[in-house]
C-alpha cells in the first residue's frame, strides 16, 4: 500500500548524512580514492561518504521504481492525499501496519545488503594495503 | 514476475559493468543500483506474499501473471529511461557537450 515510504524515508536521511560527511571529508582534506588505484603514497581506501552513497543509491533506486508500481496498482494518485487508502481509516490502519512490516524489512535488508558490502569492501582495502606495504619492503 | 524480470535485469546489468569495469563511461551502474534495489524491496514483498498465501503465491492467475510480466517491462523502461537522462545530464564522454558546442559555431 505504501511500504516503499519507508526505505524513500531512509534514503532521505542517508542522502543528507552522505552531504554531510562528504562536506567534512573535503574540509579534513581526506584523499579520495577508488578501490584499485592502489598508487604509491595514496591510501586504497574507499571514503565513507562514497560507501554511503551505495546505499542511497541502492534506496532511491528501489523506492523509485516501487512508487511506479503502486502509481500502477493506483494505490498512490496524483492528488491529494496521495495514498488512496489515508481517505479510509480503516485502510489508514492497515497501510500503517504494512508500512511498519513491510516497508521496515525493505529498509533492514537493503542496509544488511549494504553492510556486507562495507565487510567485503573493507576485507579487499586490508588485503591491498598489505599487499602494497609488501611491494613497498621489497623495493626497500 | 516482476520480481524476476527486476532481478534478470539487475544481473545483466551488472555483468555489462563488470565486463567494462573499471570504465564507467556508460554509467552501467546506475542500473545497478536502480535494479538490485528494487530487486531487494520486491524480494521482500514476495516473502511476505508466500507467508499470507503459501504455496499458491506460485500458481497466479494467468491475468494476473500478465498484468505483473507488463509491470515488470515497464519498470524495467523506466529504468532505461531514467538511466539515459542521468547519462545524457552527467555526460561523461562529453558528446552532448561537444554537439551543442559544435552547433553554436555553425550558427
Amino acid at each position: 500500500m505504501a511500504c516503499v515510504l519507508v526505505p524513500a524515508a531512509e534514503a532521505l536521511v542517508t542522502t543528507i548524512a552522505a552531504k554531510v560527511i562528504e562536506k567534512k571529508e573535503k574540509d579534513h582534506g581526506e584523499v579520495k580514492s577508488t578501490a584499485g588505484s592502489s598508487d604509491a603514497g595514496h591510501s586504497v581506501k574507499i571514503p565513507f561518504s562514497k560507501k554511503l552513497k551505495w546505499l542511497t543509491n541502492m534506496l532511491w533506486g528501489g523506492a523509485v521504481l516501487l512508487i511506479y508500481e503502486h502509481v500502477w496498482h493506483g494505490e498512490i494518485v496524483p492528488w491529494f492525499p496521495f495514498l488512496t487508502a489515508a481517505s479510509d481509516p480503516a485502510d489508514t490502519a492497515e497501510m500503517l501496519h504494512e508500512m511498519s512490516t513491510v516497508g521496515v524489512t525493505m529498509a533492514l535488508l537493503i542496509t544488511a545488503v549494504w553492510v556486507g558490502m562495507l565487510a567485503v569492501c573493507s576485507a579487499m582495502e586490508k588485503r591491498a594495503e598489505s599487499e602494497a606495504s609488501a611491494d613497498k619492503e621489497e623495493t626497500a | 514476475m516482476t520480481l524476476l524480470i527486476s532481478v534478470f535485469a539487475a544481473v545483466i546489468c551488472t555483468v555489462i559493468w563488470y565486463k567494462n569495469a573499471p570504465k564507467n563511461e556508460m554509467m552501467v551502474g546506475v542500473l545497478c543500483w536502480l535494479y538490485w534495489g528494487s530487486s531487494i524491496m520486491w524480494f521482500v514483498d514476495a516473502v511476505f506474499e508466500y507467508a499470507e498465501l503459501g504455496a499458491e503465491y506460485f500458481t497466479p492467475e494467468a491475468a494476473d501473471m500478465l498484468n505483473d510480466t507488463f509491470l515488470g517491462l515497464s519498470v524495467v523502461a523506466l529504468g532505461m529511461v531514467i538511466w539515459v537522462v542521468a547519462l545524457l545530464i552527467k555526460d561523461p564522454k562529453g558528446v552532448v557537450k561537444k554537439a551543442l558546442t559544435k552547433k553554436e559555431i555553425t550558427t
